[in-house]
């Protein structure tokens, strides 16, 4: 049997034992049967409104206290938990199933000399497991042997850090003897001492024990759970870490608990609600205190004090608690569970949205994280990944210069440039792939003429390149490059005939206009991020020796031959024309060699190779001795495809304020590329500061020379009062700069910015640019750089991204977003909402978010108002019935009014409503101002609520008083009694706060009508029948009022009352909102409606997009990875496999190609 | 709503469309109504709600103006009584007093006669909830809510229980016409003074033989002369629980001061059209203490309209309303005009 021990040295021996037990089992979910209910209930329970409510409840079960019947309490808190506690228990439910998913999946384990079907979770630390092509590694594995060559497997590790490109581990060559001999790997016993369980990954350390031998284990041996097998047969591995101690888990750790602004603004209303509750319960009691001494004891001949109480001061104690209980519906308990409900729906719709699906993929929008919707129509800066963000990461041939002419564009008979949508036909060619497209069709003219400079050029791209080919099945050519620019330049010269079939360590197989010819590869000069280029020199079959070289422009165009001048200089113009358009250039040349030199050089070459001190420099002199006098065979641009629609989004974005930050990991050349091929940066912009100091020093003196243009802003009073306030983290208000600049900031001297003190100097500066675009940046920098915004800027940041690089600035930004489909799912996974295309961006923040938060708002300000209206009429009431803690309402009324009679109209509304349709906020984007500035629910919108609702309490406990006091009934019976006083105060208040909705809703659809119309029935309807004489009869201690609504309701002067109160506290309301849409007005109030209607019917044109033409010169010569290139592997043949590949034509089926790569 | 369309995946097996249903629910389309403050509907609002509202005031003032009504306060006009009650040894000797007034005109339509008390906190929460509807059904009853009135120390539970009924309004009050010197008892009806479902269906009597052996085992409450089954000797159906008094004097009001119907006159004789004109005697059996709390008690005359008792409070409520809300609708106008010309002024 496989037998391993692992050893933690560092563990005592209790905990190895345990260590050894573990099991690849893993559980993200939080409960089970048994502990769902105490511990949901626990942390319920630490929410400090159920908390309150608890406490009220125990409040209530003191007799002397006890001013309200127990259901009003229980019924609302019952009903809170449960909704809470089965959203928990599908949550759960749902963990559960994922995790069952994972652990069931099937492996092969070797169990006893035989490979069985296991169980993911029954794989335990220590077995043997098998692994096959695309399977997903199971656990941590020591990679013990694979059915390649020297024991490589490949790897892709996109789940783990979203890089799509392969990577190589290769099996110690005494575990790679085991082979497939399922009798040797029984036998093998050795023992493993390793690190303890930790989420590094990219580090391990370890050694084996074999027979006696120690060996030393590093990371190039494991293969990490989360990764896939690609272009590896088989390979086995032994388990070392499994379930939760695997890298993959220790990665996830806990998922920091986001809440919205609104959250922390409701949490201090909460207490300033308490404070007031407190305040109002004082008074109250004070006046009890006072009654008792003044009226209370001389009224004891009718009332004598309840037991145990003997003085006026212990009864106001005593009054105080029960006006606690009397007053608890200030202190919303529903309004957590409703907020939860309305962000639930307005998910739903992001969910449903079928704007925001993608068809290509299927991949509709997700809102993953239900909670933080209104945020989403708060949004002031984004920070954007690039690779696949902005980008699709598919690199295209878009055009070339071969020879000083320029192909790619299609030109009229004047000279102007138009716009095609023909593409060239490349049947000639079987292999070609079918997903590339070129539309100059005066290219393949010059190909098929076999002009000797076009095919030169086409030959070069075919063979200078360390892409490994992939031949499954005849014709179906799959490339592997390292960086996707080089494998869009071999596919493009596959397409136009010069198909690179297959490589050996020794050749190159290349198909050329059909006809296999075979060239010797006989030295790789590699890429390296100071040459800036690489060569190859190979033996043609004629015999010919040639060095091909590609590389950047301002590198190569040292290198060439005097005799190219000319040519340099058209090319040129062609390369400033290209790198104008946002394109990625490449300048291609090449050199015969003569023979005997070569030989002479080849020679050296080994030598150097094989030399033990300075190895690299060696090479290096070599390299660019050989590498000169070249002769210029034209350029290569190479687009890097923007998304759909991401100019367009990023200028709406920008019209709505919202300040866009791109964080990418490339270099700054492409950075900036994209930056201006998306509209980010553009030649309006006054400058573009570009930032690249590496000692803190530089950093600090060039941020303070981009500073001084605006230094008359930052006049020297902000800069002192600065310096004085204290050491807090201070929020750095907005400040306008004199013109429209952007920024290029790189990773490295953003290093040294975000050290120390620059920090300020930093973010006062970046928030003065229009554009911030930080490249060469780490996934932690990106982290940071959302966290130094959060940090002195009272905004609300979203983070946009795709690959695992991104995952910690989708997890520190107040709202994350993940561009699914794509391959890599860690983004996503950790995101709070994700679609499949960045231009949905706009409608999730512009739509989606803005009505959100109108929503949002709407409801608080609607459910705080209403609260205090209720409530605050037991207030008013406390001081003509003795400060008693007397209710004015019905026990049921308390008790139903914010669960039955309110919640649906107001929940109709904020599911619903929208100020403005979908297509008018994406056209206005000022719209989503108000919301960046909080406007719409803020703690003076609160204040006004609260105002609000004194108001219409004063007024709805007032007109009832006057209009029962003293009078009859139209029948000369007694009117005021206190059952008919409570059931007008009550009508009245339900018609006002239900008008009061109707007034606050400004789309009504069916629903909307449904449910406040049958709010207003309904309550009706039980009020009858509560009133009844049955339930009299059957529950006479519950329903006292019977009757009372009959008599009543049917009373001229309580309908006279009822409207007066409807008139006076509505109405007021009305002329306030409509005199300040006048004077004040907001962005939506702007937009008249006329103008409206007349949009709807005539939607206006998009706006053009503009051609970017610019005449500054920005070249990259990006087509490289930054890493040093599979060169030394491809020489060494270790890569290769033994199995011939198919080397003739035949009759191919044209085939996919994949070329969706990663760049770093 | 859509179909759902199949994608063929690689593995040739198709599996449904995730793409989002197209309904106008889902896709937030549904068709609505959207009412927008604007101009014309603000001013109407106002100007059409601040005519009503002055029509209607001017109506309620205008007919309460047509009301009758005599409210004399005897809580200091037997003072002699009231000195008495204070001290409660005296509770069983009996006290009278009698206030006169005179009617200037004749009272036409029904008349209706109320005892008001002041003062008296019959909206206390504590005093509210003392007393058992369940015994007031006519059942029996183990667990109350009648503290303190619940029973005596003996054991022997009060009926009716609690403090409002402890404190039942227990004076007697008559009404003479002095015609010629002579006194004539104005006739008056103690009964249908309560609502229907009080006295039906709130209040009963517990089923015996007869109404004292039905009350056998309990106590009048502490403050009252005589048994529940002895409040109206003349009329077996206004007797024990189901006595008007008792029923109007249960339904707590809702103020410390407030007004219950106590008798109506009886429209015979010469009182067919109402009271006439001349001089008038209430004889009060004086019994209910008020000046220990610092109370009043009122004897009222009333005549009803449409809209109730009289009650100045609505009709003023209603023309103040009126007033501010069509006067707002000026302000409004004037505002929007003003801006209006403002806008046109920016736009040449």
């Amino acid at each position: 049997m496989g037998c391993a021990v692992i050893l933690f040295p560092v563990l005592p021996i209790l905990f190895i034992f345990l260590f050894f037990l573990q099991n690849n089992s893993i559980k993200t979910s939080k409960y089970n049967f048994f502990t769902f209910l105490p511990l949901n209930l626990f942390e319920q329970f630490q929410r400090i409104a159920n908390a309150y409510f608890l406490f009220l409840l125990i409040l209530q079960l003191i007799p002397q206290i006890s001013s309200l019947a127990w259901f009003t309490t229980v019924v609302p808190l019952v009903l809170v938990l449960a909704v809470s506690g089965v959203k928990d228990a599908i949550d759960d439910f749902n963990r559960h199933k994922s995790d069952k998913h994972v652990n069931n999946r099937p492996v092969q384990v070797l169990i006893n000399g035989m490979l069985k079907d296991e169980k993911w979770m029954n794989v335990q630390v220590g077995d043997i497991i098998k692994l096959e092509n695309n399977n997903f590694v199971t656990a941590d594995l020591l990679l013990l042997s694979s059915s390649e060559p020297h024991s490589l497997t490949y790897i892709e590790t996109a789940e783990l850090d979203g890089e799509t490109n392969l990577k190589v581990k290769q099996a110690l060559t005494v575990t790679a003897e085991l082979g497939e001999d399922l009798q040797k790997l029984t036998e093998f016993n050795g023992e493993v001492k390793c690190e303890a369980p930790n989420n590094k990954l990219d580090k391990f350390t370890g050694t084996l024990t074999l027979r006696g031998e120690k060996y030393a284990l590093d990371n190039e041996k494991m293969l990490l759970r989360g990764c896939t097998i690609r272009n590896t047969e088989w390979c086995f591995g032994l388990v070392i870490y499994a379930g939760p101690d695997t890298k993959l888990m220790q990665n996830s750790g806990k998922t920091t608990f986001k809440r919205t602004s609104i959250d922390r603004l409701m949490n201090v209303l909460v207490l300033v609600i308490f404070a007031f509750l407190a305040l109002m319960c004082l008074i109250l009691a004070i006046g009890n205190g006072i009654w008792e001494y003044d009226k209370g004891y001389y009224f004891q001949v009718y009332l004598p004090w309840a037991e145990g109480v003997n003085s006026a001061s212990y009864s106001g104690f005593l009054m105080f608690w029960s006006y606690v209980i009397i007053l608890n519906t200030v202190v919303p308990i529903s309004l957590y569970v409703s907020v939860e409900i309305i962000r639930l729906g307005n998910s739903f719709y992001i969910d449903w949205d079928r704007k925001m699906y993608y068809p290509l993929n299927d991949t509709p929008a997700q809102a993953r994280t239900t909670t933080l919707n209104e945020e989403l129509g708060q949004i002031k800066y984004i920070f954007s990944d690039k690779t696949g963000t902005l980008t699709q990461n598919i690199m295209c041939f878009n055009k070339c210069s071969i020879n000083g002419k320029s192909y790619g564009d299609v030109y009229d008979m004047s000279g102007q440039r138009i716009e095609i949508n023909e593409k060239v036909d490349f049947s000639y060619n079987q292999l070609a792939d079918p997903k590339f497209a070129f539309y100059d069709h005066s290219l393949v003219e010059a190909v098929k003429l076999s002009d000797v400079p076009t095919h030169r050029f086409f030959r070069l791209l075919s063979l200078c390149h360390t892409v490994m080919p992939e031949e499954k099945k005849e014709g179906n050519l799959v490339y592997q490059a390292q960086s996707p620019d080089e494998g869009a330049l071999v596919t493009a010269a596959r397409n136009f005939g010069f198909v690179f079939r297959a490589r050996t360590p020794e050749t190159i197989t290349i198909v050329e206009m059909g006809e296999t010819k075979i060239y010797k590869l006989l030295a790789i000069l590699d890429f390296n991020n100071v040459r800036k280029r690489m060569s190859v020199i190979v033996r043609s079959p004629e015999g010919d020796l040639t060095l091909y070289c590609k590389g950047a422009d301002t590198i190569l165009y040292e290198l060439l031959h005097s005799s190219c001048d000319t040519l340099k200089e058209e090319t040129t113009e062609h390369l400033n024309e290209f790198a104008g358009e946002g394109l990625r250039t490449l300048v291609v040349a090449y050199k015969n060699l003569d023979e005997d030199y070569f030989q002479e050089w080849i020679r050296r070459h080994h030598e150097a190779s094989t030399a033990l001190e300075g190895r690299e420099d060696k090479l290096s002199e070599l390299y660019e001795e050989i590498e000169k006098d070249l002769m210029l065979l034209g350029a290569t641009a190479i687009e890097d495809k923007l998304q759909d629609g991401v100019p367009q989004t990023i200028e709406t974005l920008a019209k709505a304020n919202i300040k866009i930050w791109v964080l990418t990991g490339d270099k700054q050349e492409t950075a900036m590329n994209i930056g201006y091929s998306c509209n980010l940066l553009n030649d309006d912009m006054e400058d573009v500061f570009i930032i690249e100091g590496s000692t803190s020093d530089d950093v600090l003196n060039e941020l303070r020379k981009k500073m001084k243009p605006d230094s008359f802003l930052d006049s020297d009073e902000i800069n002192i009062q600065f310096e004085k306030s204290s050491k807090k983290p201070k929020i750095i208000p907005d400040e306008q700069a004199n013109g429209v600049y952007g920024l290029v900031i790189t990773g490295h001297s953003l290093a040294y910015a975000l050290e120390g003190n620059l920090e300020l100097e930093l973010v006062r500066t970046a928030c003065l640019c229009k554009v911030v675009i930080c490249c060469r940046v780490t996934p932690l920098q990106k982290a940071q750089v959302v966290e130094l915004v959060k940090k002195y800027k009272k905004a609300v940041t979203l983070a946009i991204g795709d690959g695992a690089n991104d995952v910690s600035m989708i997890k520190t930004a107040h709202i994350g977003v993940g561009i699914s489909g794509q391959e890599g799912m860690q983004a996503v996974l950790s995101s709070d909402f994700s679609f499949a295309q960045f231009r949905y961006l706009q409608r999730l923040l512009l739509v989606h978010g803005r009505w959100s938060y109108i929503r949002m708002c709407k409801f608080l300000k609607y459910f705080f108002y209403k609260n205090f209206a209720f409530t605050l009429v037991h207030f008013w009431y406390g001081f003509f019935s003795g400060f008693s803690a007397q209710t004015v309402y019905d026990e049921w009324f308390i008790t139903l009014y914010n669960l039955v009679y309110t919640s649906l109209p107001v929940l109709g509304m904020s599911l619903f409503d929208q100020d403005v349709d979908d297509r008018w906020s994406m056209l206005f984007p000022q719209l989503y101002v108000p919301g960046q500035q909080n406007l719409y629910f803020n703690k003076t919108v609160f204040v006004k609520c609260m105002l609000q609702g004194i108001y219409s309490s004063l007024i709805l406990f007032f007109i009832p008083y006057g209009a029962m006091y003293n009078t009859m009934r139209s029948d000369g019976k007694a009117i005021a009694d206190y059952q008919s006083f409570a059931l007008m105060a009550q009508t009245c208040l339900l018609i006002v706060v239900s008008v009061q909705i109707g007034l606050d809703t400004s789309y009504w659809t069916v629903v909307n009508q449904f449910f406040i119309w049958g709010s207003l029935s309904v309550y009706f309807a039980i009020t009858f029948t509560m009133y009844s004489d049955g339930m009299y009869l059957i529950f006479t201690a519950s329903f006292p009022f019977i009757g009372t609504a009959r008599n009543t309701l049917s009373q001229p002067n309580v309908w006279l009352a009822i409207f007066l109160s409807i008139t006076l506290c509505v109405l007021p309301v009305v002329g306030f909102r409509f005199l300040k849409a006048q004077l004040k007005p907001t962005p939506s109030d702007k937009i008249p409606s006329w103008q409206y209607e007349k949009a709807k019917k005539r939607p206006p044109p998009p706006s053009p997009k503009r051609r970017l033409r610019r005449t500054s010169t920005r070249r990259s010569g990006y087509a490289f990875s930054h890493q040093h290139g599979f060169g030394a592997l491809i020489m060494s043949g270790r890569n290769m496999r033994p199995k011939s590949p198919f080397a003739t034509t035949g009759t191919f089926s044209p085939n996919s190609d994949k070329h969706k790569h990663k760049g770093l | 709503v859509n179909k759902q369309y199949s994608f063929p995946t690689q593995g040739g097996e198709t599996r449904p469309s995730r793409c989002p249903d197209n309904s106008a629910f889902k896709q937030q389309k549904l068709p609505a109504w959207k009412p927008q403050l604007t101009i014309a509907t603000v001013l109407p609002s106002f100007f059409l709600t601040g005519a009503f509202c002055l029509a209607v005031g001017v109506c309620l003032i205008l007919v309460s103006a047509c009301l009758f009504l005599s409210q004399i306060d005897y809580s200091d006009k037997c003072s002699d009584c009231s000195k008495l009650r204070e001290n409660s040894s005296n509770w069983n000797k009996e006290c009278y007093c009698s206030v006169n007034f005179t009617l200037k005109e004749d009272i036409l339509g029904d008349v209706f006669m109320y005892y008001g008390l002041q003062n008296f906190y019959q909206n206390h929460r504590r005093y509210v909830i003392s007393r058992s509807d369940a015994q007031l059904l006519g059942r029996n009853v183990n667990r109350s809510y009648c503290a303190p009135f619940t029973t005596y120390r003996n054991g022997t539970p009060m009926a009716p229980c609690g403090a409002i009924a402890n404190s039942m309004f227990n004076d007697t009050i008559d009404l003479f016409y002095n015609l010629n010197s002579s006194a004539i008892q104005v006739p008056v009806l103690k009964t249908g003074n309560s609502w229907w479902t009080d006295k039906n269906v709130k209040f009963r009597n517990p089923k015996s033989y007869n109404l004292s052996s039905a009350f056998a085992g309990t106590a009048r409450p502490p403050y009252w002369h005589k048994p529940v089954y002895l409040l109206d000797e003349e009329d077996e159906r206004n007797n024990g629980y189901v006595n008007e008094d008792l029923i109007i004097w249960m339904r707590v009001s809702a103020f410390a001061t407030f007004r219950n119907l106590y008798r109506r006159v009886k429209r015979i004789r010469q009182f067919a059209d109402g009271l006439p004109a001349g001089n008038y005697t209430f004889r009060i059996s004086y019994n209910f203490p008020v000046t220990k709390f610092k109370g009043r008690k009122h004897v009222i005359l009333s005549t009803v309209v449409w809209s109730g008792g009289s009650n100045p409070f609505l009709g003023i409520a209603y023309v103040v309303s009126g007033t501010a809300a069509t006067l707002t609708g000026f302000v409004i106008t004037a505002i929007h005009l003003k801006l209006r010309k403002k806008k046109t002024y920016f736009q040449k």
